[in-house]
């Protein structure tokens, strides 16, 4: 395994990273740990899925950079904060900005992984360590919560979901 | 109501312009400490012969398919190209850049394939032209580029052949010229120039990222 092969997925990595985090130097900390961390880790790649192999790694490093922060990835933001009686009048990319950073950050994960790398469920199943059923009612929650978020709906925080 | 595809859409629209955004330099292979210490690393954990950790250029670099696929692999032609027409005062190129149209047109008709000339303006090199070649499965382009300083690089489009399988970024140093090279789908491409390892695969990520959108 070759440095030069991941350099084609750096880009994706720093867009992850940035929708993931917010902010361009945090983000691009992020993709730096995680090569660093994959140049390391080489000799244990299999020959079979580079990019998720490599956002497999990046997750791990974003949990540990959460619990040095004592940040649980679980942990729900303040829902009142939302500000929820101001509905957002038209769908602007801040807007898109300002609900992902609502969301918990797991949640956040596989909507980004679906959504923007357009993995399959099965593939961030995978890059995540977490089952499918899990990584699909994450992604059914985190695109309720965008939803009602961008459509400025309040929050409806004690809803249950029954399954 | 927002539906899921236009959430989608929306997370496009606001992050995909990370992906043009030039790679910052840290996280390139400008960091001889850790990139020396995993490829040592690298070489350790293939358990790699001490002898071939010697002091090369790049220690622990697989170089071993060139050497395999032979003198009508795609890197040692694409090199032999770069070297024959680099050199060219007069006639570096067949159809210059002032006719990139005609150009682009004429070798994606006669490759078969509608091919794309990247711009490497932001690497500092500008198109010079092209030529037609003659290549083992028929033709071949080239794309030759030039520095400010008067170094060139030149791009080399081939149809891949039957013994070449797909490849992501490779490496390999044919004298002076160092190559970059990747095979995706039916087409290889490789990029050749007198330019330290580094730079040309910066410049070469650049390439494939174009071709990739």
């Amino acid at each position: 395994m070759d440095y030069e092969q991941v350099l084609p997925y750096i880009p994706n990595l720093r867009r992850y990273a940035r929708a993931l985090v917010g902010d361009r130097d945090s983000a691009d900390d992020l993709v730096q740990d995680t090569l660093e961390r994959a140049v390391r880790k080489f000799h244990l790649w299999r020959p079979g899925d580079l990019r998720a192999w490599l956002f497999s790694i990046m997750h791990n490093v974003f949990v540990n950079q959460l619990k040095a922060r004592r940040i649980s990835p679980t942990e729900e933001v303040d829902e009142n904060l939302a500000a929820p009686g101001n509905p957002v009048s038209s769908t602007d990319l801040r807007d898109i900005e300002r609900a992902l950073a609502k969301l918990p950050a797991e949640q956040r994960e596989v909507l980004l992984l679906v959504g923007l790398e357009e993995m399959s469920y099965e593939q961030v199943s995978r890059a995540l360590g977490v089952p499918m059923g899990t990584v699909m009612s994450r992604v059914s929650r985190a695109r309720d919560k965008l939803r009602r978020h961008l459509d400025g709906e309040p929050e409806r925080a004690n809803l249950k979901v029954v399954q | 109501m927002t539906t899921d595809r236009e959430q989608d859409r929306l997370l496009h629209e606001r992050f995909d312009p990370v992906l043009l955004e030039p790679v910052p330099a840290r996280l390139h292979l400008q960091r001889p400490a850790w990139i020396g210490y995993a490829r040592a690393a690298a070489v350790l954990a293939a358990g790699v012969a001490i002898g071939l950790a010697l002091p090369r250029p790049w220690p622990g670099t697989p170089e071993a398919p060139l050497a395999a696929a032979g003198a009508q692999a795609l890197p040692a032609r694409a090199a032999r190209a770069h070297l024959v027409y680099a050199m060219e005062v007069r006639h570096p190129v067949e159809v210059d850049a002032a006719q990139q149209e005609h150009l682009v047109a004429w070798l994606s008709k006669r490759l078969g394939t509608k091919l794309k000339v990247p711009v490497l303006a932001e690497e500092g090199f500008e198109l010079l032209g092209g030529r037609l070649l003659p290549g083992p499965d028929g033709p071949v382009a080239q794309f030759m580029y030039q520095e400010a300083a008067g170094r060139r690089l030149t791009l080399y489009v081939s149809a891949k052949s039957k013994d070449e399988g797909q490849t992501a970024f490779r490496y390999a140093q044919e004298g002076a010229v160092s190559v970059f090279y990747w095979i995706d789908g039916n087409w290889g491409y490789a990029l050749s120039g007198e330019i330290d390892r580094p730079a040309l695969s910066r410049i070469s990520t650049s390439v494939y990222r174009q071709l990739n959108p």
